[in-house]
Formats: structure tokens, sequence, C-alpha cells
């Protein structure tokens, strides 16, 4: 072996010891079954995969992916004008500025942030006292607790990752087009549709893959803004592990989640390629 | 086609032409720079005009103001008698072809050319018409389908004058569309571009630096230096009678010389003018300059001719003189020299 190829060794050490040897743990319990007790006995069944189908599983599941696809359609309609406005309206000097303050949450604890929710949006929150004190409503409203909170809350902790790939495509696109399409008779809005837009499409992409896959697996944001009623798939997952003991039953929650967000992550690549694809078959072609 | 551009080069010597663009008093400052002072400027229809200087000269701001991608500071631009000093580029019935081409990476050849016509709502069948016409006149017909990264720098330079001339606009706008491109490739294009302009009668602005190309292509040659107008000419005039020493030395080569009583003005002789001779062998001679005495201090060897560098005894000056390969006399590094030149081919510059 090359003696620079060492270098790799660290990090596939870590990479094995803590990511691929749990995964496969994961694995191996999904096939398993557990005692009464919790504790689990290796029987090689496929009961838990089979239970993900009842009704009970399969409504929650749905709930998930329409959850998720609502928080990525959100963000993007959200995200697409903040990084329009960092990267093609803000003058150079202050686009760092600009992307620093969308990173800046960051810098918080995700777990703090959620809560901060909890204060402004409870009916003795931030948001009822202002609305009461205003005479706007007689009785506080019910802001929290439901389904709307929990998109609020995952749009709120997803929205960055939809923002900085589009960022980064919108700043890497050749303004030079925007002049090319504005001296062939485009105004800004068509040049913005047949131009900018369809060249921003791969940061789109990627963006909302990272959204999408990220709520799927959300349960800090259901927990603390949706109570009991609003659980999802990832609450369930982590109700597996931590209260109902049945490690499992989780185990293959979490595999089939994995699995899907695999899937996504293919089509996503398969598209680019076929893109690429098609231009290196075009190539051929002359 | 022909008899079209005939019939605009007759146009051309009658003392009354249409006038297609008009600058007045234009001036551009960028964050308090003055990059533009007064500028007026007319261009006539069908004419093949170069705006020729050094990067940074203010020729491209002058182009880009043209095209409405920069708004003039103070002072009016006329587009075929109507003012369009405020109006948007997308408004203007100009078109460029742009230094770096700005072809759309995510459209084929043909989405990329019909894409003004689109815009501008031409009908369908208007549209391939034309587009198969340009596309024609343009040589691309075979790579109609093709993206632009698919493409030699060429090829996607004649795109982008397809994508151009298909608007048949009243003004082509061309930025150094051809620096780009490998020297060979240039010499061809600019022939190209000369005939497709004759083809259509269009109105070209063509922006270079490079003053063979200028030289070669135009009608006429504007000589922009910090941003003012230097020289505007015909070619042959400029290379000639250059008016002041930029022109000069930006045009070719020159040697420049002091008039004994005028430091407003120096004598510029071309290389190619400059008799050299052993000293004091030939006679004074009254339609020749006085002899200046020198040393050869290098010669170069360029291809066609050898350049000849000769150091002046009392100025210290270098002057450039050429050495062809039928010369009986071979000049070597150290000879003793005079030169002299004959009155009539040194022009009289402002310095």
């Amino acid at each position: 072996m090359k003696r620079g190829k060492l270098l790799v060794v660290p990090a596939m050490g870590w990479l094995s010891l803590f990511f691929a040897l749990p995964l496969l743990i994961v694995v191996v319990v999904s096939f398993a079954s557990r005692t009464a007790y919790g504790q689990v006995v290796f029987n090689w069944t496929l009961a838990n995969y089979i239970r993900f189908f009842e009704p009970l599983y399969m409504t929650i599941f749905a709930t998930t992916i329409v959850t998720a696809l609502g928080t990525t359609l959100l963000t993007f309609a959200m995200g697409y004008p903040v990084a329009y406005t960092i990267a093609m309206i803000l003058p150079k000097k202050w686009q760092q500025a600009g992307i620093i303050l969308v990173m800046i949450p960051f810098w918080i604890n995700f777990l703090i942030r959620s809560f901060a929710w909890v204060i402004i949006l409870r009916s003795q929150g931030v948001v009822n006292t202002i609305l009461l004190h205003l005479g706007l409503i007689q009785k506080p409203l019910t802001l929290l607790y439901n389904d709307a909170a929990v998109l609020l809350g995952m749009v709120y902790a997803l929205l960055p990752f939809m923002v900085l790939p589009i960022y980064v495509s919108l700043e890497q696109m050749d303004k030079r087009l925007l002049e090319a399409a504005s001296d062939l008779g485009a105004p800004p809005v068509t040049a913005f549709r047949r131009i900018t837009l369809p060249l921003t499409m791969p940061g789109v992409a990627a963006g909302s893959i990272l959204v999408f896959i990220s709520s799927l697996g959300m349960f800090v944001v259901p927990d603390i803004m949706g109570g009991a009623k609003s659980a999802l798939i990832g609450n369930i997952i982590q109700n597996q592990f931590l209260a109902a003991r049945d490690w499992p039953f989780g185990s293959a929650l979490s595999i089939i989640l994995a699995l899907l967000a695999l899937v996504m992550i293919l089509l996503y690549y398969k598209a680019l390629q076929a893109q690429k694809g098609g231009q290196a078959h075009a190539k051929n072609l002359a | 086609m022909e008899f079209k551009a005939n019939d605009r080069k007759k146009g051309c010597d009658t003392p009354k032409m249409k006038e297609m663009i008009r600058l007045v008093g234009i001036t551009k400052e960028f964050d308090h720079t003055t990059i533009i002072p007064p500028l007026d400027l007319t261009i006539n229809d069908g004419e093949f005009v170069t705006l020729l200087g050094p990067s940074g000269c203010g020729k491209t701001t002058i182009l880009r103001m043209i095209a409405g991608l920069e708004h003039p500071t103070t002072g009016h631009i006329y587009l075929d008698d109507e003012d369009v000093t405020s109006l948007a580029p997308y408004k203007r019935n100009v078109n460029m072809v742009f230094q770096h081409y700005a072809l759309f990476p995510h459209m084929t050849v043909e989405e990329n050319i019909r894409f003004g016509l689109m815009m501008k709502k031409v009908p369908r069948e208007e549209q391939d018409n034309r587009i198969n016409q340009v596309l024609y006149l343009t040589q691309l017909e075979d790579l109609r389908y093709r993206k632009p990264q698919q493409m030699s720098g060429g090829q996607q330079q004649r795109v982008a004058i397809a994508r151009a001339v298909v608007n048949n606009p009243k003004v082509l706008l061309l930025d150094e569309p051809l620096g780009a491109l490998d020297y060979k490739l240039r010499k061809k294009m600019q022939l190209e571009l000369k005939n497709l302009q004759r083809g259509l009668g269009i109105t070209f602005i063509y922006v270079t630096h490079d003053q063979e190309e200028a030289l070669t292509m135009s009608d006429r040659v504007i000589i922009v230096n910090g941003g003012r107008i230097e020289q505007d000419d015909p070619p042959a005039r400029i290379y000639q009678y250059p008016k002041s020493q930029f022109a000069a030395n930006f045009i070719g080569e020159n040697n420049f010389f002091a008039i004994e009583g005028d430091d407003q003005h120096l004598l510029a002789v071309r290389p190619q003018y400059i008799e050299v001779s052993d000293e004091k062998e030939e006679p004074e001679d009254s339609s020749r300059a006085p002899f200046y005495y020198g040393s050869v201090v290098e010669i170069l060897f360029t291809g066609t001719i050898d350049k000849v560098y000769i150091r002046l005894d009392n100025t210290n000056q270098m002057v450039t003189a050429y050495q062809y390969y039928d010369d009986k006399k071979r000049w070597k590094a150290d000879d003793r020299v005079a030169i002299r030149w004959k009155t009539e081919d040194a022009v009289k510059v402002t310095k």
C-alpha cells in the first residue's frame, strides 16, 4: 500500500467504529424480537417489518411524508427569495454578512431554539399577549400543539438547508447570461423564469433533498411543538427505543426510513446523471 | 445580397448619409470617477465602425451604453432618431455579441437562436425560417441540436453571432468577439464577419484592442483613449496620418522625433520609412530630412523582416528601422550608421 493511503486510516477507523458498526447492529436488531421485559432475542424474523404495514403506522408514515413535502415546499417558497436577495440583489460586500445571518441560528442549540418557539406561541406567550393587549382577540389562540405548529417549527429549523445550496448555484451562475437575455428582449421576470430558475434547479434539488430527508427523521420539533397528537415517524422510533423498549421494531422503522432516504438520493443522482449523460451521448454522436 | 451591398457602398460615398446612432454629450462616472468625459459620436447606417483602444479606455463602456446595459451619467443616445437614453436593453432594437459569448448553457443552438425571436413574439413559422436562414449563413446547420459546452470556441462564436443577427437589429454591437480565439481562427472569423456585415448591411459597432483587426475590417476606426476620441478616420488615413502621438503609437510601430522650436508637436516616422546608411556615405538631399547618427544596438528576426534597433548619439533615443532580405547591406550590432527619411514620410502629430 502506498504510504499516502495510510492517511485515511484514522477517518476510516472512526467511521467504521461509530457509523458502520452501529448501522450493522441496527440492521441485525431489526430482524430480532424482544421479550416482555424489553430484552432483545435474535430469532431472525420479519415481524417488525410486517408490523410497519399496520394501519396505525401507515397513517403516521403518510402524515410524515405529507409534513416533509409541505416543509420542502414552504422552505423552497421562502428560501429561494432569501437566497436570491443575498446572491443577486445585495452588494458584494454585504453578501458574506447575509450568509452569516442565515447561519447564525446554528450557533444556538436546536432544542433551546425550539423551546423559544413554545414561549412565543403558547397561550400566555408573546404573540397571544400582544394580540390580547391590542384587543384583537378576546381569548388566547391555540397556536401550539397542532400540525401547523409542527410545520412552522420544521420550516424554521430547515430553512438554511434550502437557502445555502440555492445561494451557491445562484452565486455560480454567469450573470452575463442575464445581460444577454435582456439584450435579446427578455424583461427581467421572463429572464428569471427562462434563465435563472432553470440554471439554479440543481441547487433547488439539492436543497429539497436535504430538507425532505431531514424532516422525515425529525422528532424534536413534533415532540416539543406538536404535543401528543402530532406524532411523526421519528417520534415513533424514538419511542420504541426510549419508552416502549422495543429496540427491534425501532430498528426496523429506522431501516425503512434510511432506505427511503437512500432511494431519494439515488433518484437525485439519476436525474443529474441523465442530464450529464444526455450531453455525453450527444458528444459521442458528434 | 450582393446588390444590396453595392447599393450601400454607393450610399456611403454620397454626402447625405442616414444617421443610425448619435451620442450627444455622453458622460459616465463610476463611483465618482469619470470614465467617459463628454463625448459626441455619430455612426451612419450600414457602417462598420471599430472602437479601438487599450483595455480600460472606455470603449466597452461606450458599447454597453448603446446596448442599454449601462446608463450614461449625462447626455443622450439616439437610435435611428429615437431618444433611447433611458430605454431598458430589452426594449432597444440593437443586439450584442458578448466577449465570452454568454450563450445559454441549458439551451441547444437552435433554442439559443430562437430566444430573441420568441421574446419579440415573432410567429412560429417565421421563427423557423429565420433560424434556418441564419444557421445556413453561419454554417451551423449540423450543430443545431448541440448544447454550447459541446462545441469549440469558434463554433460558439458563430452561435453568438447567429443569436444576435437573427433579430435583424438596427445595430449589431460586438465586444471583442474574437478575443478568445486562436490566431488562425481569428483571421478566418475576421473575414467571415466582414462578409456577413456586407451581406446584411447592418450597422456594426466593433470593440477591440487589436489594431490589425480594426484596420482590416472597418470602414471607420475610432481610437479611444481615456474615454476620449483620439482620432476618427478611415483605416488607411488612421495609419498614414495619425493625429496624435497616442494614435501614431497605438496603430503600428512609429519613431518620434522632436521638432526644434515646437514643443506641442512631434514628427512620427514609421520604421519602413527610416533609411539606414553608412555614416556619411551619401550627400545631404533637400527632399530628405538631415541625417541622425547612431549605432546599431540589436537586430531582431521577425519572419518577414528584420528589425534594426539604433541608438542615436546625441539624444540616446532608440529608433526602429526595417531590414529586408534583398537589402544589399546587412547590419550587425555596433555598426555606425546614419539615418534619415523623406520629408513626405514624416507626419506631424500632437504630443
